[in-house]
């Protein structure tokens, strides 16, 4: 038997939150109460004045492996994962070869059911991600796959992008895109603004992410199929997103981190560490994305955790691959985002937890799973996967304590509000106080 | 605003005043003298080292730097690097670091990556850098020679020298640039320096080559080129690159000729007086009729002859005063 007990958290349920102790039995919770006698040898940890939720679950991490290992690796992007408070995450497909056939898929998922955390996969769409041919989406569905993407480029091609709706809609999976219509992108490199303009860097205009969202949520009302908008990052194409799913279309969407706390400004120094797709926006973008957020309009933050070697950085800006590292600090980011002190925890956790566990469909009440179980309610009878979050902590990123294995974080040296304190996937205490277990 | 580029890299105009400019404009007349002489050296940075480093095969601009070092009597590091660092499989960091091993005052490069000379001097912040073209971002020293050709010219027709007149030429001076204003580094940088000595500039070009933040720039788009060429003093033609004129951008090179080709029929319409630059090389026939780059109001082999005084000044300014420690 394994025990552990988290002593007088301030418990936060979906809609009710109390201070209590929850005691964890061989990876189920056996007990929510104000005072739990704990059997001898029980693995005590303080929670006073801290947030108990359910453990953060990333829909969208780059673990790179395989072919990028120098960047990342399974295991690497689980010790930054349960680091930042995650006990699952949705390994992304665009690895070297692609995670387009049940071998891959297979070989991801054995590696990550060796970590601390749980790992999901998200399969590709199109065979090699190139955007010609549908990948075998039903026997990737069959090992348990519940999202399919190219993302990093989007399904470019409008007929394809239909039929692969109509034919994931009865394999009950989702399609998740990355939208920037890359023709009119033209391989640019920032947002396309009066800054590009002056810096000669030719940009991502934000129209190219607005047209493919608004195509997508046309073919997702022709087809009925489900569809799920990755890191939207402009004011419109949040809106466009927002109206339609009022209108009862069953799409849902993320926003990054990155998104909701840089803006374009960033790129002024011809830094490639802010280079990322879709491009850092402008400030009023920026401001749209975070009133979307304290709002409830947001159904999942997702960090498109990037790991990208250190030389690949310290090319010039349009040489540089795009992309930035998420999981370490998302938590604090998301809760200075929602007002820092004045941050809703019933929120925090719906944004990173309830509504990405519902997204992949990891939760308790979906199709039955190995790595179900996440997004919980706190009550006894789930799996143990949760989160301790000390909402006064204050502490600075510092790109070279960080647990993955690259370092192209864009807030070293920033000063950050809230911390993930400790971190218990499947019942077992694998982060506690930044530091592995 | 920077008022004096002593010490400091150059990396952009954008940021300098018009004293800064003057200030190299003035130090670079001072340096034509010491171009006609029969023995053409000084000896203002003997034992400093200047490295040039073309990432982007320019022999033009690299002779023209190489040729200002020698005459300041440095020592210069000649460089010829792949077309790009990344094909070579070397970091621009790494690149940069080999060569500032060899022990280099300053750096002069070139690059196909707007910020890449900005990003290099964040890696080497002891070294001086040159900024001799960056993508599409700034091309300094051209905007800062074409500047200085027009004083010249001018004040010679008053029979002052450029610096008895400083900036007062340029004051309400009406110059046009004409072209792919969008991809070009060069009106990036010859639009700071004329607006920053008091000019009054407007482009001209197809809108498929006006960059997507023109209407925040100080200058105002023409809608009739024709009748544009009657209001200027200055004209500077930009060279249009052959693959923008494949339907990709214009659609075809005729057509652009047509709209926008300094033609000898336009060329006649030009005020009297009328200075015709291009910073080349030129496509004779496309963006300028090839009698009409000869004419004597076309002063684009002065331009060429100047980039040896202002890169002298450049380099003496910005190295001479230099002691390593990083810019201020």
């Amino acid at each position: 038997m394994s025990a552990l007990v988290l002593r007088q958290g301030f418990v936060v349920g979906p809609t009710t939150a109390r201070i209590a102790d929850v005691l964890v039995i061989d990876g189920v919770i056996a007990e929510v109460a104000a005072h739990v006698d704990a059997p001898l040898g029980t693995t005590e940890i303080d929670a006073e004045d801290c947030w108990v939720g359910p453990g953060l679950v990333d829909i969208h991490t780059h673990l790179r492996e395989p072919g990028r290992e120098e960047a990342e690796t399974i295991e690497s992007g689980a010790h930054a994962g349960v680091i930042g408070g995650f006990t699952a995450l949705v390994a992304m497909p665009n690895t070297e070869p692609a995670l387009d056939n049940v071998a891959l898929v297979a070989y991801v998922l054995e590696r990550g059911a060796r970590t601390l955390l749980d790992v999901a996969v998200a399969g590709a769409i199109t065979q090699g991600r190139r955007g010609e041919y549908l990948a075998p989406m039903a026997e990737m569905a069959a090992l348990g796959v519940r999202l399919f993407t190219d993302d990093g480029i989007g399904v470019q091609n409008p007929s394809l992008m239909r039929r692969a709706l109509e034919y994931a809609k009865p394999l009950g999976v989702t399609l998740a895109q990355h939208c920037e219509d890359e023709q009119l992108a033209s391989g640019g490199s920032m947002n396309e603004s009066l800054l590009s303009g002056r810096l000669g860097l030719s940009g991502r205009p934000a129209l190219a992410e607005e047209i493919m969202v608004m195509r997508d949520l046309e073919l997702v009302r022709l087809t009925g199929a489900r569809m799920h908008f990755l890191h939207l990052s402009t004011a419109r194409s949040v809106a466009s997103v927002v109206a339609a799913r009022a209108e009862g279309l069953p799409v849902s969407f993320e926003v990054a981190p990155h998104h909701f706390t840089l803006d374009e400004d960033s790129c002024e120094t011809f830094d490639p560490m802010f280079k990322v797709h879709p491009p850092l926006r402008t400030r009023s973008d920026v401001d749209a994305l975070r009133v979307a957020l304290r709002t409830g309009l947001v159904d999942a933050v997702a960090t498109d955790h990037a790991p990208h070697a250190p030389e690949l950085k310290d090319l010039p800006f349009d040489e540089a691959p795009a992309g930035m590292l998420g999981l370490e600090h998302v938590a604090s980011l998301t809760f200075e985002a929602l007002g820092a002190q004045q941050c809703d925890p019933h929120r925090f956790f719906d944004l990173l937890s309830r509504g990405p566990a519902r997204v992949a469909q990891l939760r308790h009440a979906d199709a039955p799973g190995p790595l179900n179980g996440h997004g919980g309610s706190l009550v006894v009878g789930e799996r143990a996967n949760l989160v301790v979050f000390d909402p006064s902590a204050r502490w600075t990123v510092d790109r070279s304590t960080l647990h993955s294995r690259s370092t192209n974080t864009p807030y070293h040296g920033r000063e950050l509000t809230g911390r993930v304190r400790s971190t218990v996937a499947r019942g077992h205490l694998v982060a506690d106080q930044g530091v592995l277990r | 605003m920077i008022d004096s580029i002593r010490g400091r890299s150059l990396l952009t105009l954008n940021d300098m005043s018009r004293q800064a400019i003057v200030e190299v404009l003035d130090t670079a007349e001072s340096f034509v003298e010491v171009n006609r002489r029969a023995i053409k050296k000084v000896p203002a940075l003997k034992g400093r080292v200047v490295a040039s480093l073309f990432f982007e095969e320019s022999t033009r601009t690299r002779l023209s730097f190489e040729t200002a070092a020698k005459r300041l009597s440095a020592d210069v590091l000649s460089l010829a690097v792949a077309s790009s660092s990344m094909k070579k499989g070397e970091s621009l960091r790494d690149t940069i670091a080999t060569i500032d091993a060899l022990g280099i005052d300053a750096v002069v490069m070139r690059h196909q990556s707007s910020g890449a000379a900005l990003q290099v001097k964040h890696f080497v912040p002891h070294v001086r850098v040159i900024n001799a073209g960056d993508g599409q971002h700034q091309h300094p020293t051209q905007g800062l020679l074409d500047a200085f050709t027009i004083r010249q010219v001018l004040a010679e027709r008053q029979g002052l020298t450029g610096v008895e007149t400083g900036s007062s030429l340029f004051e309400g001076l009406h110059v046009l640039i004409v072209g792919d204003i969008r991809h070009s580094r060069v009106a990036r940088s010859d639009i700071a320096a004329y607006v920053a000595l008091g000019a009054e500039v407007r482009v001209a070009g197809p809108g498929t080559l006006m960059p997507v933040d023109i209407a925040h720039w100080p200058v105002s788009v023409v809608e009739d080129f024709d009748q544009a060429i009657e209001w200027a003093d200055v004209v500077g033609l930009l060279r249009l690159q052959k693959e923008r004129g494949t339907g990709s951008f214009v659609p075809s090179l005729a057509e652009y000729t047509f709209t926008h080709g300094l033609t000898w029929a336009r060329a006649h319409r030009l005020r009297e007086g009328a200075l015709i630059m291009h910073p080349g090389p030129m496509n004779r026939g496309v963006e300028i009729d090839s009698r009409v780059a000869d004419l004597p109001a076309a002063v684009i082999n002065r331009q060429v002859e100047n980039g040896v005084p202002i890169r002298m000044a450049v380099l003496y300014l910005s190295v001479a005063g230099s002691v390593g420690g990083t810019d201020q």
